[in-house]
């Protein structure tokens, strides 16, 4: 009998080792198929509600948890300057999902990432409330604000402001711009008449990986011949003392079509040209004929040493768009149109920024950064983005003889109105043609230009050349001086 | 005997400082998922807790007098998961709700019955006296809740309840229980007749057609369970005890063959025949359909959900939503407790039944008498087999039933079922573990024993 009772209790321990089998596939083995089974409801429902991590600039939060104190659903996302940093923060909605860093850091934010295994094992026996990890950016209040204030309303523009030797981004605006509140109240019904509303303002798409500074591909017109100045310089064909030819017109075999330099600027004056002139005065014909006699290739790689096209590193976390870098299948003319700019040539505006910051910085091009610190609910910094060099663009002599003629391009080039008395500046400035008579007009430079701790990338869509001229140069003035007056 | 202990020890201390570890996991817990209603430490949680703790206590002191030595971690994981099911229950009370409350005072009510069963019944032997008796009230209480009057119809698709003043009782938690005392009764008085007689086919002995008697009864009264009321669960639960006893009883395995014969048999027929049966079967197998999701399933997978989303070490207590999961602090428990526990601390729960009933089977292996090895054994393995139903169903392992999760579910039936079952084994295990008692039972009546029990290594088979 005792036999048999052994048995027994053998049989149902065999029935517990089931149980626990069971217990194991659905909590652990299975638990991520279940997470993201359509069915469920709750990984949204749980951290909409939850008391999410904070994103924080400049001490004080930009995007936050507020207790609502309702039973149902406690925590309420608010965004507080939410037009000002819609471009970073994103939005987190229940509806429509998470964009910009909402998204991109959500794991962190909601408290669910790995970094933070230990809080949850605390919060298991002290009972405390789950909260995210907060994000601390980069971004400097100041300039973030003055950089919004100088694109005007109704202006779709970008600025990108950042730190040369570190890659930190110390402001990144754009317009038109939303907020996100609209999308992130608990309200379904008001939830969903302020999507619809936000998705016919002309300008605006609510994905960050295609709009803004990270994200929109413009024609870089150009500033782009920054690019064919260090491919020349780095073929060994040209140096700093190389003459280059400037004709008015280019012309080519067996075509009508001819490139022009600029009508208006002093291009004119002169046949041939030296790369501080051509540069100074933005002279379409001398880098043309750059890219002819290097081929695309040669501007190709250096396009692509600059980042065009290529991986910004992971330290951005926000989502942003690459291109394609430097057009493939071209003909001469082709060529030559893409080297100063223009025909398929699109970038970001980040990109046109980590470019000037590569070579403010010696040619090494930093990481873009724009989470300083990731700090766990009790306040301990469980993250920290070290500085880190992304590649490498060009040599310091080289990156070092391009900033001597940026530097002249404000001195006494056509980018005078951006100098900052007793600075240093180096900048370039770029028209790139709509075809619709209005251009994108952009200013990018760092300052100062011997010790450089700022770089500074403004774009403005859109815009007739005297706007443009206005908007860039004089703007780009305003950022310098605010940051180097800190 | 074999007893290598020379002095039975009461190990009534050990039993104390378990039982404060026990109340300490029970009550922290209830502070726990009161912290952020800032009720963690008010007048209601003081009250509660210090209830909990003097019935305990009182049990405690009970057995020292009573039962000296009775097994000692019986009570106090009994004490531990009555706990949890309350912290759990009282977390998941909407503002207002009294389940909570309604649960504690089940929970007093149940430990005092239990208190009176170790208090009263000075010996587990006499229970045999009421053999049939046991099956008589087994009857009456599984027809109950078919009555027209006293049964409270059907609820949620089961026709188990019965109505006592404003509130239900499911009579078929307590039939578990008679059902056990009338097979270990009947099999320990028949069990040479049954062991003796039948035909050896190959390896194994079967039994004579007319001692079959039984295991067609028991078998009827599943079948009857499972078409009248409609309960799958319970159905299982009452053949897999029987099967288990008679198992236990002649030590034949053709026993448990044709059992589980007859129980996929049963249920092949169930099967085909019923409606509600091929549901749950559907819903079982295509529990992740849309379709089935709206329509039945919905309970299973949202309490899947929830249990996945605990993961490893769980949500913490009041911080995942085991709301959204439907009857949350009854059938499914289990996954409330998986989400804010984590699978560490489902674990411990499971671990913590696993020493329940081995403790009961460590009891039926102690004690001399057949009829108290038979009532021991069948307890504990109805206790497993009920754990094995109901987490099996909640993890999907099994089609999900009705059956409750002992101790913690919400509901006051299955409470006091169990702790009833506390007491018996309490019982036993004093009988199993104390001094080896040499005196007869007092005569009674005509029910009287059959005789003086054969030492069990006697009949021990070869």
């Amino acid at each position: 009998m005792n036999q048999a009772i052994r048995h027994s209790w053998v049989a149902a321990v065999a029935m517990f080792a089931l149980i626990f089998g069971a217990i194991s596939y659905v909590q652990v083995v299975g638990a991520d198929d279940l997470k993201t089974n359509p069915l469920n409801q709750r990984a949204i429902l749980q951290n909409y509600c939850n008391d999410r991590g904070a994103i924080i600039v400049g001490g004080t939060p930009v995007a936050e948890s507020v207790d609502t104190g309702s039973e149902t659903c406690k925590f309420q996302r608010t965004y507080a300057q939410p037009e000002l940093y819609a471009g970073i923060t994103g939005y987190f909605s229940k509806n429509y999902g998470a964009t910009g860093l909402e998204q991109a850091m959500g794991a962190e934010l909601a408290g669910n990432s790995d970094q933070l295994f230990l809080d949850r094992v605390g919060q298991l026996f002290l009972g405390n409330q789950p909260k995210g990890a907060s994000v601390e950016l980069t971004i400097d209040p100041q300039i973030q604000q003055l950089a919004y204030s100088l694109i005007p309303d109704g202006q779709r523009g970008s600025i990108v402001v950042s730190n040369p030797k570190t890659g930190a981004i110390l402001a990144m605006a754009s317009k038109p711009s939303y907020n996100p509140n609209l999308v992130a109240t608990q309200d379904p019904a008001a939830e969903g008449a302020n999507m619809n509303e936000l998705v016919k303002v002309p300008g605006i798409n609510l994905n960050q990986n295609v709009s803004g500074p990270t994200g929109e591909l413009l024609a870089p017109g150009s500033v782009f011949k920054l690019v064919d100045t260090a491919a020349a310089l780095a073929s060994g064909k040209y140096n700093k003392d190389s003459v280059l030819p400037n004709p008015a017109e280019m012309p080519f075999d067996g075509i009508q079509y001819k490139l022009p330099n600029y009508a208006g600027g002093n291009c004119y004056t002169r046949d041939t040209a030296s790369f501080a002139f051509a540069l100074q005065q933005s002279c379409n014909t001398p880098f043309a004929s750059i890219a002819l006699d290097l081929g695309r290739n040669a501007i190709a790689d250096q396009a692509k040493k600059f980042g065009f096209g290529e991986d910004v590193g992971d330290q951005l976390k926000l989502g942003h768009a690459l291109g394609n870098g430097f057009p493939d299948n071209l003909d001469k003319p082709g060529l030559a149109q893409s080297a100063i700019g223009q025909k398929d040539v699109r970038v970001t505006p980040l990109q046109v920024n980590m470019m000037t910051s590569a070579i403010a910085n010696g040619g090494a091009q930093m990481a873009p950064t724009l989470v300083k610190t990731l700090r766990s609910p009790d306040l301990r910094v469980i993250d920290e983005p070290k500085p880190a060099q992304l590649r490498t663009s060009t040599t310091p002599d080289i990156a070092k003889q391009i900033t001597e003629w940026m530097t002249s391009v404000v001195t006494d080039g056509i980018a005078k109105s951006a100098a900052v008395p007793g600075v240093q500046v180096a900048g370039k400035t770029g028209t790139a043609e709509l075809g619709n008579g209005l251009n994108n007009s952009w200013f990018t430079g760092f300052a100062p230009a011997d010790n450089p701790k700022v770089s500074v990338t403004i774009v403005m869509e859109g815009v007739d050349i005297y706007a443009g001229a206005k908007l860039t140069s004089p703007n780009a003035k305003k950022i310098f001086e605010a940051v180097l007056n800190k | 005997m074999s007893q290598v202990s020379t002095m039975p020890k009461p190990r009534r201390n050990v039993e104390l400082a378990l039982l404060l570890l026990a109340l300490v996991v029970g009550i922290g817990a209830n502070m726990l998922v009161g912290v952020d209603q800032e009720k963690a430490f008010d007048s209601d949680f003081w009250f509660q807790s210090s209830l909990l703790a003097i019935a305990a206590l009182a049990f405690h002191a009970v057995l020292r007098f009573r039962a000296k030595y009775a097994d000692p971690v019986i009570l106090p994981i009994a004490v531990a998961l009555n706990g949890l099911g309350l912290a759990m229950i009282h977390r998941l009370d909407p503002p207002g709700g009294d389940t909570g409350n309604n649960q504690l005072r089940w929970t007093l009510l149940a430990m005092a019955v239990s208190i009176a069963v170790v208090f009263f019944l000075k010996d587990h032997r006499i229970l045999r006296r009421f053999t049939f008796i046991s099956l008589a009230a087994s009857a009456l209480l599984l027809i109950m809740p078919l009555v027209p009057g006293i049964g409270a119809g059907e609820i949620l698709g089961a026709q188990v309840w019965i109505k006592v003043g404003s509130m239900t009782f499911q009579p078929g938690e307590v039939a578990k229980i008679t059902l056990a005392i009338f097979f270990a009764g009947y099999l320990s008085s028949n069990r040479d007749l049954i062991l003796l007689a039948g035909r050896k086919i190959g390896p194994m002995q079967f039994p004579r057609f007319k001692d079959m008697g039984p295991m067609i009864t028991a078998w009827l009264v599943s079948i009857g369970v499972l078409v009248f009321q409609r309960d799958l669960g319970s159905s299982l639960l009452f053949f897999g005890l029987f099967i288990v006893m008679i198992y236990v009883a002649t030590s034949r395995i053709s026993w448990v063959v044709i059992g589980v014969a007859l129980i996929i048999g049963g249920g092949f027929v169930a099967a085909q025949v019923f409606s509600h049966v091929q549901q749950r079967i559907y819903g079982w197998l295509n529990a992740f359909s849309p379709d089935v999701y709206e329509n039945g399933s919905r309970q299973v997978i949202e309490g899947l959900f929830g249990m996945a989303n605990g993961g490893l070490v769980g949500t913490g207590l009041a911080q995942g939503r085991p709301d959204l999961v439907p009857f949350a602090n009854s059938d499914m428990i289990i996954a409330s407790l998986g989400e804010e526990l984590g699978l560490i601390g489902l674990f411990a729960i499971v671990l913590l039944y696993l020493m329940f009933f081995t403790r009961g089977f460590r009891a039926a292996l102690g004690t001399r008498d057949s009829f108290g090895k038979l009532l021991a054994c069948g307890l504990s393995f109805a206790v497993a087999l009920q754990c094995f139903v109901v987490i099996g169903g909640v993890t999907r392992l099994i089609p999900l039933t009705g059956l409750t999760t002992p101790f913690l579910a919400a509901g006051g039936s299955s409470l006091l079922a169990n702790w009833i079952i506390v007491g018996l084994l309490l019982m036993i295990s004093h009988a199993a573990r104390g001094p080896v008692d040499t005196t007869p039972l007092p005569p009674a009546g005509t029910a009287a024993a059959t005789g003086i029990d054969t030492p069990t290594e006697a009949v021990k088979q070869a």
